[in-house]
């Protein structure tokens, strides 16, 4: 059937059009802007072309920025997954003991950030926190501010504990729109509990998974307020992340126009890593209905 | 082969049942002979998918016990009754192809490879699924899932008994049918025992050697579809089966005979008697059962001819549904396509009420026609 054209259909569009351009398209503009000249005073520019990018690709720093930023995200990924499907798995199903589950699941994610990083630099603290005093107690010696090591456990464990509830959430929620019938049917069918996790409960968590790992990789590549109250960066760059670097740049040194460009190129590898994420998982479960 | 035997069982979701309406399903005892299909038939919460679970094992039921094959099986999980259920919605593991679902209860009994293929290429066959073997089950449609659904039942060779809650609720009506007719076959050749929930009883009626109506959590009457037809146990019997319903007349017994709204209607003496007395035994009301295609057209002289004034009549074309008037009463009468424009709404009519196909009811249940 032909499609009848009609392009008076485009002006139903504008006003999204023009909401959009306000909010995303105009001050990306802005940073484009930015990112190809050196501003030298309020009046004072120089148009200098893709040189900010150049430089700010060949900073050593950066790349070692990006390297822990990478490590971090793998690492947060690695773990908050698989144990936040675990946690939905363990929860009750139904009754005053689950809402109490669930109350205590969002805990973590109702603290503001800033917040997040304060409990647990005091709590993290070997001399006065509880975990600290606790760790060392046990004859592992543990310091957060002076060991890289240990700075890195505590930003993650930071991140887990913040952060795996929603993960569980998620599971949780898509556990629960299992219709019933297929437990019963595995029964039948004499299934283990891991074929019913394999076959029925991993299957059918595949969307809400998908969501999972892309806030999770989005959220996480991000991350700024909790390292930056934690541990601020160190000891040394050990616990510098992109966006860490990134204030530093602009804010710090006020270099606008690599900053810009470095903000364009943290955006562009985002999306990049989220459309490769996305398509990956579609494209596993697109291959067993087409074929 | 499988002969299940229900004693006494009975079920209550909630904890500590006390009254009988905290029963889901009242206490019961049924048997059922292997190889035939039995329909349970009743409307929405009457207890029939409570009872399903319970043999298939989902269910423990709060009291009484099960027998398979004389073997008690009531404490048994589901995995060790050789039991196989099909869903209401069709469940097939999607990421598996079609193989892999129908060899899926087989793998998980650790049966040997290659009796596994052998098995699912049989079951295949007989389902017509040999070309979909290969394909990933989550793409196909509702029918062809159900299908695989029935397989994973059929490819266990022990297993005793199909049982099936309403499988083809979502399944397209003109594709209804086929699977209708393909599950009567497939039963007929394998001699296994089947057992069908429904609540249509065209579906019940066609598919079933025997059918159990239930009602309120209680078996109200097994039987033939005949049987349920031409002799209803049970008022509920006679107004859930049949389209229109049975029609029921309050009436009172005289000298050997039952009185509807002043009219005489001459019926077995006997069967007048003991309705009379489980009445006064404190059933309470007598009602006259008469189905609407039992009702008989009077002949001119005939003996007990009753007239009625004609309401309405609905042409279905291939018959008429006329609505009478017996005084304060109304009923229904099934006539044949050949009485269009004999019988109009307004008209005066001679009916007779078979004593053969009429029967009396006290407190809801039939009076025997012959002495206990």
């Amino acid at each position: 059937m032909e499609k009848p054209t009609n392009q008076r259909a485009w002006f139903l569009v504008l006003p999204v059009l023009c909401v959009v351009a306000l909010s995303a398209v105009i001050p990306l503009m802005t940073v484009v802007n930015y990112s190809v000249q050196d501003i030298l005073g309020p009046e004072q520019r120089l148009f200098v072309g893709l040189e900010w990018y150049r430089k700010v690709l060949r900073d050593p720093e950066l790349h070692g920025a990006l390297l822990r930023q990478l490590v971090f995200s793998g690492a947060a990924l690695a773990i908050e997954i698989p144990l936040g499907v675990a946690l939905a798995l363990g929860m009750p199903q139904k009754g005053l003991r689950a809402s109490a589950c669930l109350v205590l699941l969002a805990l973590p994610l109702l603290i503001p950030w800033n917040v997040v990083g304060t409990i647990w630099q005091v709590f993290a603290r070997s001399d006065i926190g509880l975990g600290g005093v606790l760790v060392n107690a046990a004859g592992v010696p543990y310091n957060y501010t002076a060991h890289a090591f240990d700075a890195w456990i505590t930003v993650l464990a930071m991140d887990v504990w913040h952060w795996t509830p929603l993960v569980a959430l998620l599971a949780y929620a898509g556990l629960r729109s299992i219709p019933p019938a297929f437990y019963q049917a595995a029964r039948i069918d004499g299934a283990s509990s891991w074929a019913v996790f394999r076959y029925i409960e991993l299957p059918k968590l595949r969307g809400v998974l998908t969501i999972a790992v892309l806030l999770r990789f989005m959220d996480s590549f991000m991350i700024y307020t909790e390292p930056f109250v934690l541990t601020g960066g160190g000891p040394g760059n050990a616990t510098t992340f992109l966006s860490q670097y990134l204030t530093r740049l602009a804010v710090g040194q006020f270099d606008l126009g690599p900053a810009a460009a470095f903000s364009l190129i943290y955006f562009l590898v985002i999306l990049l890593f989220s459309y490769v994420f996305h398509t990956a998982m579609n494209a596993a479960d697109a291959g067993r209905s087409s074929r | 082969m499988a002969r299940i035997e229900l004693r006494g069982v009975a079920h209550a979701y909630g904890a500590a049942p006390s009254a009988d309406d905290d029963y889901a399903l009242k206490p019961l005892d049924l048997v059922w002979d292997h190889g035939r299909a039995y329909a349970l038939l009743g409307p929405s919460g009457c207890g029939k998918t409570t009872l399903l679970n319970i043999i298939s094992g989902l269910l423990r039921p709060s009291a009484g016990a099960l027998l398979i094959d004389g073997v008690d099986v009531t404490g048994r999980p589901p995995e060790q009754r050789n039991i196989a259920q099909v869903f209401q919605f069709p469940v097939v593991y999607d990421t598996m192809t079609v193989f892999d679902n129908l060899a899926f209860p087989l793998r998980n009994r650790r049966v040997e490879r290659g009796e596994i293929k052998r098995r699912v290429e049989e079951v295949a066959a007989l389902l017509e699924l040999t070309a979909e073997l290969g394909r990933r089950a989550s793409g196909l449609g509702a029918e062809m899932k159900q299908t695989i659904s029935l397989g994973r039942g059929l490819v266990r060779k022990d297993v005793a008994a199909i049982l099936l809650d309403e499988p083809l609720t979502v399944i397209d009506p003109h594709v209804k049918w086929l699977l209708r007719r393909k599950l009567k076959q497939i039963q007929g050749e394998l001699a296994v025992t089947l057992v069908y929930v429904t609540h249509d009883q065209v579906e019940a009626l066609t598919l079933a050697d025997q059918v159990v109506v239930m009602d309120g959590g209680r078996v109200v009457q097994q039987g033939t579809p005949q049987e349920l037809f031409e002799r209803p146990a049970h008022t509920f019997v006679g107004y859930f089966i049949g389209s229109p319903g049975m029609n029921f007349l309050p009436c009172s017994i005289e000298g050997g005979a039952a009185v509807v709204e002043g009219r005489r209607v001459p019926l077995d003496a006997g069967a007048c008697a003991r309705a009379e007395a489980a009445a006064r035994a404190g059933g309470g009301e007598i009602l006259l059962g008469v189905r609407p295609e039992l009702v008989a057209r009077a002949a001119p002289g005939d003996e007990g001819a009753i007239e009625v004034e004609i309401t309405a009549v609905e042409d279905l074309g291939r018959h008429l549904i006329a609505t009478a008037r017996l005084g304060e009463r109304t009923l229904r009468i099934k006539l044949p396509e050949e009485a269009r424009g004999e019988v109009r709404a307004g008209d005066a009519l001679g009916i007779v009420f078979p004593p053969a196909w009429t029967t009396l009811y006290v407190d809801g249940k039939a009076v025997p026609r012959e002495e206990a």
